[in-house]
């Protein structure tokens, strides 16, 4: 009975999406009030439905209701709690109907808080997120249904598969969505803006704080990802250049560049139509990421769900949204004259290339992405574009970006002297290079990746510190700190988003240079070094787990004789999925992660043992952590709670700074 | 597509063993550390995106062994790789020849920074160039509402 209301609800959202859609925007374009104002009800009463609709399902995986064709598919009563929940989203169908519950919540949100918007703007923003609830429902009702129903229920379901039987999936996807589909909001301000015909600085305050906390969820999103691809065997490590993790780091990107060029429109009300241009593009990428995800069309490994038929029918929901958005966009474009005027050597400029940087970057892994379905349908060549490619391609930009990225964060608006402006750097830059050849003395290997990894990621962070600095002004040290901690919040934002991408530039660099790998055979009570530590192999045993066998073995970390840790890396079989995995142990560190994997039995006794010292690796995340901080801290800047409400006062006047 | 699938899954359900095996590694350490390196290359040709240096596959330790085979018998890495791609097609690299349309893949993004470049360079131009349409000074109304503001 739950199941069917649960249905019917999202049969009812799809005709209230409708409703959305339609009416405020006929209301906006006669300023016929009582039609503009359906939109708020309308997006209040579809996250409710949706979310009702949600929890039917998640119901079902719970009290694991074989009737429903889903649930067999993908749970199982032997399943422990957690991932019968995250199970829910652990497929296609569910994820689907995850994914609409975060737009109609996105647009219930405009409905909450844009109080202070002009009402014929938000009824327009909400009529195109109508737009997109309408054709995602519909793509969920009528080709992902996840209420179908069995005839003959089985006794049991077919469990989950097993990779996905991990703390990761109860939170990766979540988060990936909220910033995937908060790109939507971007995109809807952007054609409300076109309709409208107009973009001023307010537009851009406006626009700004979604695309802040789409893009923070992201960083988040991905940076889960990439740590469970980490610890999780055979997905590639921290990060692999597939298809899969493209789609997502595509979208980031975009949203990287529109964040910063909203920002150009705020205070300087220059890049106006650019910055429409890349709020759709933004949400382009985010289209064609769920197209890559879930059609199939380019092998993934982290592939699931895959159905040719449902690429068809994203593709077309693609076309429709880009097709119609950029039509609009060169029809209306010419209409965003800039006031803004800034000479060659200014913080406009720097931004521009930040853009330009950002903006060719994904460009370089979208065609890398597509390129071997490209090459197979233009050119009759089947081919395979890697992670080497990527590294080679994408690279450079890493650099340019890390390296313009002090110089432009301390460049004045409208016009700067680029030696003055950049004389608190040159002491950053001294002691960037002395880290940088101290690094290469002390290391044994010749690569020259970790000690220019270091150099660049040293100039970023101090950079950023420098730039802190310079803004606490002259005088006393007690007073400059004073200064300090009076500086607005979206400084001290700017400032730890710049760390972290420096700290994340670092560690990448670090691992992969100074990376240890050990491959051996260990019989059991046997010791073997690994860089300055010893490990021995304890033991080796069968333990069983709640839905599957383990074989686990026992290995004791050591160092000058001390134990230090004791890993138990495992080899899974999950019975119901018949599949294997292997589950690393990792003692974890702020310097280092010491990663055992347990391989066969040989045939001559003792075990395949894998060993890897992983220096650094978790600062990859620390600095995706510090990245979204510096967005959150950002988006709780007192302007946006404040100044957006002014123009509400004083429609029509908008201040020039 | 479901063919390959299908494949991946029942190669991956008989053969749990993990990605280089102990007794692959070559006895010369220079020689193994080429190999790795060659094998990040290298696609795995029944997995789902996984070079053969990682894969569990049959067919990726197969073609392990073949890669220190060459290199054995005194291959450079250019004619170990040429001798595998002879074989198996240039599906099997995972960096993409230079040669022929993939020229396009490759200038693809500094022709797109090239051309972005002069984009950008123009609108900076313009920006500058403009002339201010907005003058600088104050109107006569502004100035004598600001000078009465700062008399008060």
């Amino acid at each position: 009975m739950i199941v069917e209301l649960g249905h019917f609800a999202l049969v009812l959202a799809l005709a209230v999406a409708l409703i959305q859609s339609v009416v405020p925007l006929i209301g906006a374009q006669r300023r016929w009030g009582t039609w503009m104002s359906v939109g708020e009800p309308a997006a209040i009463t579809q996250v409710l439905l949706i979310g009702f609709s949600f929890a039917a399902l998640t119901y079902a995986f719970v009290t694991s209701d074989f009737s429903l064709r889903l649930v067999v598919q993908n749970s199982h009563t032997l399943k422990p709690m957690i991932y019968k929940i995250s199970g829910v989203w652990g497929n296609h169908e569910g994820s689907l109907l995850l994914w609409v519950l975060i737009l109609a919540l996105y647009g219930a949100c405009v409905a909450w808080f844009g109080g202070n918007l002009p009402p014929s703007l938000r009824a327009r923003v909400l009529a195109v997120q109508g737009m997109i609830g309408v054709a995602f429902l519909a793509f969920l009702l009528f080709t992902s249904n996840p209420f179908l129903r069995l005839a003959i229920p089985p006794m049991n379901g077919r469990d989950l598969n097993p990779l996905l039987q991990d703390p990761g999936l109860a939170f990766h996807p979540p988060f990936l969505y909220l910033g995937y589909v908060g790109l939507s909001m971007a995109f809807s301000f952007a054609v409300a803006a076109l309709i409208e015909g107009r973009v001023d600085a307010a537009w851009g305050r406006w626009v700004r704080p979604w695309t802040l906390a789409a893009w923070v969820f992201l960083t988040i999103g991905i940076a889960l990802g990439s740590w469970w691809a980490y610890y999780e065997l055979g997905w590639g490590g921290f990060w692999f250049w597939d298809p899969v993790e493209n789609a997502s780091f595509m979208p980031w990107l975009f949203a990287a560049a529109l964040l910063h060029s909203a920002i150009v429109v705020e205070k300087r009300e220059a890049l106006k139509s650019w910055t429409i241009l890349l709020a759709i593009l933004a949400f382009g990428f985010s289209l064609i990421g769920t197209f890559i995800v879930r059609s199939g069309v380019i092998t993934s490994v982290h592939a699931f769900a895959n159905d040719p038929e449902r690429g068809v029918f994203i593709l077309m929901i693609l076309g429709l949204f880009m097709g119609g958005a950029l039509t609009l966009y060169a029809a209306r474009a010419s209409a965003m004259e800039a006031k803004g005027v800034f000479a060659p050597v200014s913080r406009e400029s720097a931004l521009v290339a930040n853009n330009l940087l950002l903006a060719v970057s994904a460009f370089v892994v979208f065609v890398g992405t597509v390129w071997p379905l490209v090459a197979e349908l233009v050119f009759d060549r089947k081919l395979s574009v890697g992670p080497p490619f990527f590294n080679m391609a994408f690279t450079p930009f890493v650099v340019a970006l890390a390296v313009l990225l002090p110089v432009g964060s301390v460049l004045p608006w409208k016009r700067g002297d680029l030696f003055r402006a950049a004389q608190p750097l040159a002491g950053v830059l001294v002691l960037s290079m002395a880290l940088g050849a101290l690094a290469w003395t002390l290391q044994t290997q010749r690569s020259i990746l970790g000690p220019v990894g270091l150099v660049l990621a040293a100039w970023v962070v101090l950079g950023a510190l420098a730039d802190l600095w310079q803004r606490a002004g002259r005088g006393p040290l007690a007073l400059r700190l004073a200064r300090l901690t009076r500086l607005p919040r979206s400084d001290w934002g700017k400032a730890a988003a710049h760390i972290g991408f420096g700290v994340t530039v670092f560690a990448v660099a670090a691992v992969t240079a100074w990376k240890t790998e050990d491959i051996r055979v260990v019989q059991i009570g046997e010791t073997y070094p690994l860089g300055p530590y010893v490990v021995q192999l304890r033991d080796v045993r069968d333990v069983p787990g709640p839905n599957y066998m383990a074989t686990q073995a026992e290995l004791v970390l050591q160092r000058d004789g001390q134990e230090i840790a004791t890993l138990r890396p495992e080899k899974r079989m999950y019975p119901v999925a018949r599949m294997p995995t292997t589950e690393a142990g990792i003692d974890h560190s702020l310097l280092r992660d010491v990663y055992l994997v347990i391989g066969d039995e040989q045939a001559a006794g003792g075990w395949a043992v894998r060993s890897y010292i992983e220096p650094f690796v978790n600062f990859i995340w620390i600095g995706c952590l510090l990245m979204a901080l510096g967005g959150g801290l950002s988006l709780s800047d007192r302007r946006f709670r404040v100044a957006a409400g002014a123009r509400r006062a004083a429609p029509g006047a908008v201040a020039a700074e | 597509m479901i063919r390959a699938g299908l494949l991946a899954l029942v190669l991956l359900a008989a053969a749990p063993a993990a990605a280089v095996q102990p007794d692959e590694v070559l006895p010369d350490p220079a020689l193994e550390s080429r190999a790795r390196e060659l094998s990040k290359n290298l696609r795995c040709l029944v997995c789902r995106n996984e070079s053969i240096d990682e894969s569990h596959a049959d067919l990726a330790r197969d073609l392990r062994l073949l890669l220190r085979e060459r290199l054995v018998a005194g291959d450079s890495d250019d004619e170990a790789m040429a001798f595998i791609v002879d074989r198996y097609g240039e599906y099997v690299l995972l960096t993409p020849t230079t040669g022929g349309s993939n020229l396009l893949l490759w200038l693809a993004g500094p022709a797109m920074l090239g051309a972005g470049g002069l984009i950008a360079a123009q609108y900076l131009r313009r920006r500058s160039g403009a002339g201010d349409p907005a003058p600088e000074t104050l109107s006569e109304a502004d100035a004598r509402r600001l000078a009465e503001l700062l008399d008060r």
